[in-house]
Parts: C-alpha cells; sequence; structure tokens
C-alpha cells in the first residue's frame, strides 16, 4: 500500500481555505418501494421482495409512491427549501449489474425542493448556516456480493451473487450548496451538518436514518483553494462515508491530503475515493477523465409530480418541532448550561435521556446515568452510546430504586455494571449480587461498634466535636459492609454512639 | 355450413350466445386454418393451442352454467408479441428474448382473458417493434395475405396478415409511428392507435415509452370498437394511462352517421411522391364522405414536415434507455458466460448476437441524440417540434371534428426492396407519426384497391385526443359506404391461400 503524503492540519489551513460539498443519501421508511408495492423490509431472504417492475422485467413500469413525495416534501419544507410546483423524474442511464433497468429513476433539473438551508450547532455552541442546494427524489439499486475475491472486492471474485431487494427502496438526496468560509472547522461542520440532518430525518418520522445500516450515507467532496482566491480548486468525491466521525476523519485527511499535493506543485485529479475505517485515510477509486455521461432525460414512464400548494402548505403546518428548537427547549426545561446541553449532544445521549424519563426517571438523574457511567462504558469499549447494552428502561429502574433509597449510587453503579454483563434486570442483579442498602440498625450498630472500638483516637476527637473526624469512621464502616449500608444512617449512629449532636 | 374463420367478431360472439357455435368449435376452426395457411403467410411466432382451447372450454362452461358471457366471449385474437403472457413465450420478435417466459401477464392480456377472449398465440413483429415490414423480426418475414412476395406492413405485420388470412378475427398491436395502422393499410384490414394513455402500457415491452400505444386490430370497424373497449380504460398500474371512461367507441360505431360533421384533409399529407392510386382511392373517400353530408375543408399542418425527424430523435432515444436492460444478467439469452469473462464482456457478446441491425442503429442513434453536448440540439430540438406539431393538431381540431389523410404513401411494395435503405423505409411512416407525436387517436380502414397494383389503400382519420369515438362514427360510416359500393368487403378480393 502506497504511503500518501499529507500536511499538518495547522499547515494546510494556513495557506488553503477548504471548500466542502455534502451528499447524503437517506432511505425513506415507506412501507413499499418508491416505483412498486414491495416491501421494504430489511433482512429478508435475498430476491424475496421483488416483482416485474422493481426487477426491471420487460413491459413492466413504475408508479410513484404517494408516501414517497410527501417524505421528501417534508424534509424539503424542514431544510427552509422551496418546492416545486411541477418537477419531474428522470432517467439517470449508466450500466451495473445490480441496477435492473440500466438507468436509475432520478430527479435531474427540476428537483422537487431546492434553496434552502440548515442551521447546525458547533461543538461551542457556535451556529453554521449550511446552504443546501436541492434535495431530489430517487430509487436505490440492488446489492452486489462479490464472492471469491480476498476483500469482498470485484476484483479477484469469481462471480457475484445480486439482490434485487433493495433495488426501488426510496432515496432522498440532500445536496449542499458549497460550503465555504468554515476554514478550520470545515471537517466539524461537515459532521455537525449530517449529525443535524439525521436529527431532522429522524424526527420528521421519514427514516430511521440509522448510518451503520446504510440508511444514510454521505458523499464528502473538498477542494482546496489559497486564501483570498474566490474559484474553487479541482474536488475529490469520498463515497459512502458511512459514520459521524467518519465524516469529519474524511474531510481532515482530504484537505491536508490535497495541501500536501498542492504545497509540492502537484495538481489534484478529479476523482471518486475510497473511506477507509481503519486508518481514516482515503484511496483513490475511480478517476473521471471526463465528466461521466448519464444521458438524463425526463422519465416517460411517469407523470410530472406536481404537489398541490394547500397540500404543501398542510404539510408545513403538520411538522414536528424541529431538532434545533427542541434542544433550545429541553435545555431551558432541565435548566442546563449550554455546554452541558452541548455534552449530552456530542455523547449521542439526548435520545437515550428522553426515552429514560418516559420510563419515569427524572431529569437530572436520567442525565447523570446516562452521561457519566454509561458514557464512561462506552467510551471504554469503543462503542456508541445507544449500543452499550442497557436499556432506558433499565436504567429508569436503577434511579427508581435509589430514589426509593433501596440503593446508593455506589451500589446502583453495581447494579449497572451487572446489567452491562448480561446479568439480567437490575432487580435481579440486586438479589443475586445481594446489593440492597443495609439500613436495619441491628445490623448497622454492630458494624459501627466494631469501627468505633478499632478506631478510639479517631472516636475521641469526635466526642470532642471534630463532627469531620466522622467520615474516617463511616468510612470503615462501608468497608466493612462492601459499600452496602446507608452511609446517612451510619453517621446518625455513630453520632449518636458518642453522643454528639450532628 | 357457416365458413366460421370469415365471420366477424361480432357476429361469432352472438353466435357463441345464441348457441348455434361453441367457442371449441371456433377455436378449432381457427387452430385448423393456421395450421393450413401459416406455414405461407408466417403471421405467428407461437400458437398456443393448447391455452386457447382451455379458455375456450371455459367459456363453454360458463355458458353452460348459465353465467353471464361478454360482448366478445369465445372470439379468438392474435396478440402481438410484444405483450406479455405469464407463462407463454413472449420474444419481441428478437432473439435477446428466445425462451423468455414472462412470469406475468400484460393489463390487456389480463383484460382478454377476463373478457372470455381465446387468445390464439402471438404474432410476427419487427423486432421491438422496431420497422415497417416484419423484416427486421428475428425469426424471419411474414407474407401479405394479398400478394405473399410483399410486405404486412410493419412493426404488427404478423396481427395484420392474420386478420387477412382469416387465422383470426381480431388481433392486437402497438403503434409507435404508424405500427397498427400502416399493416392495416397495406393489408386491407382496421387499426386503430388509440389516445396516448387509451390502452394500459403496462406489459407491453416498451419501444418508445412517450410514443407507444396498445390499440385494437380488426377486419370491421365494429370489430375494432368491441376490442377496444375490452382493453380500454384507466390502468393503476400505468401512470400515463387516462383516468377517464373508455370513449363511447362501440356506440360511434354503430351509428355511423357524419352528416354535419366537420372533415379536415391534411394538406401536408399528400401529393408529390404518393403513388398515384392511393391519392386516387383517398380523393374518392373524400369525395364518399362529402356523399355522406360530412363538410370537407383543407387544412394545413406546417410543422408535420418535421414529424419524421422528430421522431427519429425521439424515438430513438427513449429505446436506447429502455432496451438498456436487456444486458444478459436476468432473463432471456446469456453469450459467453464461460466463467472467465466479466460481466461487462458477456453483456456486449449477448447483444452484439441478440439484437438486429436496425434495433443497434437506433440504440446508437438514440445514445447519441441523448449525450451531453447534443441533447438540447436532438432530443430538445425534437421535443419542440412535437409541441408545435401538437398545435397545428389544435389549431386544425378548432376548426374541424377529425382529420384525414391517405395512412400510408404506397402500397405494399415487395420484401426485400427497403431492407437497405433505412431512410426510405422510415418513409412508410410519414402519414403516421405526426399523431404519435402529438399523443392523440387515429384509425386506418380500407378505401379500396390501388388500381395499378390491385393492393388495398388505407384511409386515416385522425381525431382529438380522448375524441377516439369520433374514428368509429366516420370509420363505420365509410365502410358502410365502401361496402355497399363494392357490394362486399374488401378482402373478399384478396386471393385464397
Ligand atoms: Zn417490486
Amino acid at each position: 500500500m502506497t504511503v500518501t503524503d499529507l500536511l499538518s492540519y495547522e499547515d494546510a489551513l494556513a495557506s488553503f481555505d477548504p471548500v466542502m460539498g455534502l451528499e447524503v443519501h437517506v432511505e425513506l421508511g415507506t412501507r413499499t418501494k418508491m416505483f412498486c408495492g414491495c416491501s421494504t423490509e430489511l433482512g429478508a431472504e435475498p430476491n424475496s421482495q421483488t416483482c416485474p417492475t422493481c426487477l426491471g422485467l420487460p413491459g413492466s413500469l413504475p408508479v410513484v409512491n404517494a408516501v414517497g413525495v410527501e417524505s421528501a416534501i417534508k424534509i424539503g419544507l424542514a431544510l427552509n427549501c422551496e418546492i416545486a410546483e411541477w418537477c419531474r423524474f428522470a432517467r439517470k442511464n449508466y450500466f451495473y449489474p445490480d441496477m435492473p433497468k440500466n438507468f436509475q429513476t432520478s430527479q435531474y433539473d427540476e428537483p422537487i425542493a431546492y434553496n434552502g438551508y440548515l442551521d447546525v450547532q458547533l461543538e461551542d455552541g457556535e451556529v453554521f448556516r449550511v446552504q443546501i442546494e436541492r434535495a431530489h427524489m430517487e430509487e436505490d439499486t440492488g446489492k452486489s456480493t462479490h464472492v471469491g475475491g480476498a476483500t469482498g472486492r470485484i476484483h479477484g471474485a469469481s462471480h457475484s451473487l445480486l439482490d434485487y431487494n433493495r433495488a426501488g427502496i426510496p432515496l432522498i438526496e440532500i445536496v449542499t450548496k458549497p460550503i465555504e468560509g468554515a476554514g478550520e472547522r470545515a471537517p466539524e461542520v461537515a459532521r455537525a451538518y449530517v449529525a443535524e440532518l439525521r436529527e431532522l430525518i429522524k424526527a420528521l418520522g421519514v427514516s430511521e436514518a440509522r448510518m451503520e445500516m446504510g440508511q444514510m450515507r454521505c458523499d464528502v467532496n473538498l477542494s482546496l483553494r489559497p486564501h483570498g482566491r474566490s474559484t474553487f480548486g479541482t474536488r475529490s468525491e469520498t463515497k459512502n462515508v458511512n459514520s459521524l466521525r467518519s465524516v469529519e476523519r474524511a474531510a481532515r485527511f482530504e484537505i491536508q491530503r490535497h495541501a500536501a499535493v498542492l504545497t509540492s506543485g502537484g495538481t489534484i485529479v478529479q476523482e471518486t475515493r475510497h473511506f477507509h475505517e481503519e486508518d481514516g485515510s482515503t484511496t483513490s477509486g475511480r478517476i473521471k477523465e471526463e465528466a461521466e455521461d448519464y444521458r438524463y432525460f425526463p422519465e416517460p414512464d411517469l407523470v410530472p409530480v406536481a404537489p398541490a400548494r394547500e397540500w404543501v402548505e398542510e404539510l408545513r403546518g403538520g411538522l414536528p418541532e424541529l431538532p434545533r428548537l427542541r434542544r433550545k427547549r429541553l435545555q431551558e426545561e432541565w435548566g442546563i448550561a449550554d455546554h452541558e446541553m452541548q455534552s449530552v449532544l456530542n455523547a449521542g445521549a439526548l435520545d437515550l435521556i428522553l426515552a429514560t424519563m418516559a420510563e419515569g426517571a427524572d431529569a437530572a438523574s436520567a442525565r447523570k446515568w446516562w452521561m457519566g457511567e454509561l458514557a464512561r462504558h462506552a467510551n471504554e469499549t469503543g462503542a456508541e452510546l445507544s449500543a452499550v447494552p442497557i436499556t432506558p428502561a433499565q436504567v429508569a429502574r436503577v434511579a427508581a430504586l435509589v430514589a426509593a433509597g433501596d440503593l446508593n449510587d455506589k451500589l446502583a453503579r453495581q447494579v449497572i455494571e451487572g446489567v452491562l454483563a448480561g446479568e439480567g434486570e437490575p432487580d435481579q442483579v440486586v438479589d443475586k449480587r445481594g446489593l440492597k442498602v443495609v439500613s436495619d440498625d441491628s445490623a448497622l450498630g454492630a458494624a459501627v461498634d466494631d469501627a468505633i472500638a478499632a478506631n478510639a483516637a479517631i472516636a475521641g476527637k469526635i466526642r470532642g466535636g471534630n463532627l469531620a473526624a466522622a467520615g474516617a469512621l463511616i468510612g470503615a464502616v462501608m468497608k466493612a459492609t462492601r459499600g452496602q449500608a446507608d452511609a446517612k444512617r451510619v453517621r446518625e449512629l455513630v453520632l449518636e454512639k458518642l453522643g454528639v449532636q450532628g | 355450413m357457416t365458413d366460421i374463420i370469415r365471420l366477424t367478431a361480432a357476429q361469432t360472439a352472438e353466435k357463441i350466445a345464441s348457441g348455434e357455435l361453441t367457442a371449441v368449435e371456433v377455436t378449432e376452426a381457427h387452430l385448423a386454418r393456421i395450421e393450413a395457411v401459416d406455414e405461407k403467410v408466417h403471421a405467428f411466432l407461437h400458437v398456443d393451442r393448447e391455452g386457447a382451447l382451455a379458455q375456450a372450454r371455459a367459456v363453454d362452461a360458463k355458458r353452460a352454467a348459465g353465467e353471464p358471457l361478454g360482448p366478445l366471449a369465445g372470439v379468438p385474437l392474435a396478440m402481438k408479441d410484444i405483450f406479455t403472457t405469464e407463462g407463454v413465450p413472449t420474444t419481441v420478435g428478437s432473439k435477446i428474448l428466445e425462451g423468455w417466459l414472462p412470469p406475468y401477464d400484460s393489463t390487456v392480456t389480463k383484460r382478454l382473458k377476463a373478457a372470455d377472449v381465446v387468445i390464439l398465440g402471438k404474432t410476427n413483429m419487427d423486432e421491438f417493434a422496431m420497422g415497417s415490414s416484419t423484416e427486421n423480426s428475428a425469426y424471419g418475414p411474414t407474407g401479405n395475405p394479398w400478394d405473399l412476395t410483399r410486405i404486412p406492413g410493419g412493426s404488427g405485420g404478423g396481427s395484420a396478415a392474420a386478420l387477412a388470412s382469416y387465422q383470426a378475427p381480431l388481433a392486437l398491436g402497438t403503434d409507435t409511428g404508424g405500427s397498427i395502422r400502416q399493416p392495416a393499410a397495406v393489408t386491407g384490414t382496421v387499426g386503430v392507435k388509440p389516445t396516448y394513455g387509451g390502452v394500459s402500457r403496462y406489459g407491453m415491452v416498451a419501444f418508445s415509452s412517450s410514443l407507444d400505444q396498445g390499440g385494437p386490430c380488426a377486419r370491421t370497424v365494429l370489430d375494432a370498437a368491441l376490442l377496444h373497449e375490452a382493453i380500454g380504460g384507466h390502468d393503476p398500474m400505468d401512470s400515463t394511462s387516462i383516468d377517464a371512461p373508455v370513449p363511447p367507441v362501440v356506440e360511434a360505431a354503430r351509428s355511423g352517421d357524419v352528416r354535419g360533421m366537420r372533415i379536415g384533409v391534411v394538406k401536408e399529407l399528400g401529393g408529390e411522391g404518393y403513388q398515384a392510386g392511393v391519392v386516387q382511392r383517398f380523393e374518392e373517400s373524400v369525395e364518399v364522405l362529402r356523399g355522406l353530408g360530412a363538410e370537407v375543408v383543407e387544412i394545413s399542418c406546417p410543422s408535420f414536415v418535421y414529424a419524421l425527424a422528430a421522431y427519429y430523435l425521439i424515438a430513438p432515444s427513449e429505446c436506447s434507455s429502455n432496451l438498456a436492460r436487456f444486458d444478459a444478467m436476468r432473463y432471456g439469452m446469456r453469450v459467453g458466460d464461460d466463467g472467465t469473462r466479466s460481466a461487462e464482456d458477456v453483456t456486449a457478446l449477448t447483444r452484439e448476437a441478440g439484437f438486429g441491425a436496425e434495433v443497434k442503429r437506433r440504440i446508437i442513434l438514440g445514445t447519441y441524440a441523448l449525450s451531453s453536448g447534443y441533447y438540447d440540439a436532438y432530443y430538445g430540438s425534437a421535443q419542440k417540434v412535437r409541441t408545435l406539431i401538437t398545435r397545428d393538431f389544435e389549431k386544425a381540431f378548432e376548426s374541424v371534428d377529425v382529420l384525414v389523410s391517405p395512412t400510408t404513401p404506397t402500397t405494399a411494395f415487395p420484401l426485400g426492396e427497403r431492407v437497405d435503405d433505412p431512410l426510405a423505409m422510415y418513409l412508410v411512416d410519414l402519414c403516421t407519426i405526426p399523431v404519435n407525436l402529438a399523443g392523440n387517436a387515429a384509425m386506418s380502414l380500407p378505401c379500396g384497391l390501388a388500381p395499378e397494383d390491385g393492393l388495398p389503400v388505407g384511409l386515416q382519420i385522425i381525431a382529438p385526443a380522448l375524441k377516439d369515438d369520433r374514428l368509429y362514427r366516420v370509420g363505420a360510416a365509410v365502410e358502410a359506404a365502401f361496402v355497399k359500393k363494392w357490394g362486399h368487403p374488401l378482402l373478399e378480393e384478396a386471393p385464397q391461400l
């Protein structure tokens, strides 16, 4: 493998100004495909969800999925776009075995939504406005599995298997205008944009937008220009960057790569590039010596889409509270500072906290567990917070046990540890590990007596009015009871036995 | 004894309904006719003997059980091999689909089955409906029953020849630039291109999606109307199908009254370059219409001169995309898949072997016309011409109810005469193409034999979109007048096979 020359990020930014374009494909969560009645359910037997239309059989014809159009309009509206009064589908002609008709039914110069923007909040709270060029409707392709090669790539494979279940699933492609002026924050803006878009899509209920499932896929186009230059440089197109972290890394890598090429007197070739999760690098894919000619023309098998204005307004009126506004509202309701809210968002904890609250926990404790113990666990295991093996209901149960005084924080952490280790529900872990808080005076009294006897000097200080010294005795009792004692009660007993007023 | 095969569809249905004939008798008579003459004519690519007899038996059983029968119950039909038929070969006249058994029925197929029509088999056609003579069929040409050494027209030459040789009283065609009307004209039969969207295209293998239109073929105007009604109407599976009731075509065919109608003769469709006998028969037809009480005026449609050029950009452009799916991956022919070749190589080898010269020519033409840098000059300009032609029609229909012209500039020419001259072949559709570009409706019906060669001449009637019934009203009037004048239907003058 060739090593790619990179300039340090700081040096790259000292000389150049990055310009980005982000293209995001979102698979809609419609029940049926975009142009036929086949199911879109994931995980079915290969080719079990197909029909003449999505297999492109001779004679078959498409019919537009009205829910797909509605979803596209909702996305357009949420992105502050204008909605076309009249637009058409177009055929994008190119050959690929997993594309049944050898053209993709898409939109070309008449997208359903255009000219919008999305405000995204960066980690320090700064708001950056990303201009939206367009959002258009199209269909997904099937999937090829290359068999017999070393890497699952077509090169070296002995044959390929084709699964057309995905062929025809509705996609919305959202394209930004060139993102300029982000400077050194360009990778961060890219990440924040994709994150915000994902939140938006989920809030609209048009897709689950799970990037790890390929329901949302991002292409990062990037070019550099010397500071002060207004024309754009030649861009590279990094395809299928499929996590938030990868989006940021891909942008950063390309900035450093472009800068290295440009400062050494080279030129950037317009090409597509592959992103590699392992090390965050990109490698050259297909060189676009001449722009690919897709021979677009209006799809003659479909009639134009002309959404009535009243319908568009009705959809606008029915839009849910958009993520940024919702976050602002929650932050106010919870009474937390900007930076605290930001870390909740950065950790991907917002929905988990809300779900935990929905299970009965109060905001503060839900936030405490997700942002504390669980975030730490996610960090250590390198997993997304949402992938940590505990449910909001389980966290809510732990919080309830703490609130009822059955667990203290230390015991609660052990319960969570047990749940994460697969020992069952919180109550089962409590039982199995014997983690109930001991507040029974007879059991505690003996432990307190032992502690006083073993620490006569400290006991004396307390008797003498040095209440701060009580901590040492309480610690000793807690140690003896392996943390299960109710610390508050222990303190009361110590003071009582030593005849001191707390 | 009734000569079953010479009955019209309407008569046949009546006799089956009354019990005078059984559907099985009718079907067997036609299968026997096919057996007897089709070796010479070559109208059929595939005869579905078992399927046809099963359907006929079902019709007879239905009648025996006292269930209601449709107006075409038990009537045999020859289907152009472009409509998919579940489990029955559908080749579109191409080697690339040889052996393909579609897993689904076209909407038209479904409707015919539901109407208890007996589908005899699939008829020959120019490959992918590209041609005007059936000589582009990968399975050999069809002969014209009037003279087996001449073309039966195309692309639907098989359907027209089946009618003219009494192998079926009904047939189905598709018309992209004249593929129903021109074969009807040169075989002395009736063919209708309905308004675009009037008959579902679902399951009709696409040549040029914005121009293709399925339609009825028959020996009489009334039969065509009955078939039109059976196959027409909205289909939710075809977005471009019109969501409106089928125009009252049967009623119009039964009335046949043209008194007070205004009829326009299209100035640009006729004159120089047209065969003398064609012009003569056309002018007689106009006189007949005048005699029947219609008012005849001359109408100019100046943009029609660009129609052929526009058509040969739009149709190839769409076909270049429609035919891209024939890549040897999922169905049909596959050549060269020996385990060493890439998918691209196998596709290329398959297309090389599976597509005929005319299909390749049009794919290349269309690919070029859609290419970036050429799109505006070619496809874009052609769409503008299309708009102009549509406006010419709209303007014409402000002052007349229908337009008339010869269907074709000449009568049937000898097989082989134009195979090496694509441009001469393209000119055959000069009069029919404007209608496809505008999307309105037209009919061709026999108006006599050209004196110089004794071959049939077709009269074309053109109606505004959605006014298909006017074709039948005018057509029925002309047909009745001619039959009265000749003393018998024109086809009776065709030679015995
Ligand atoms: Zn499907």
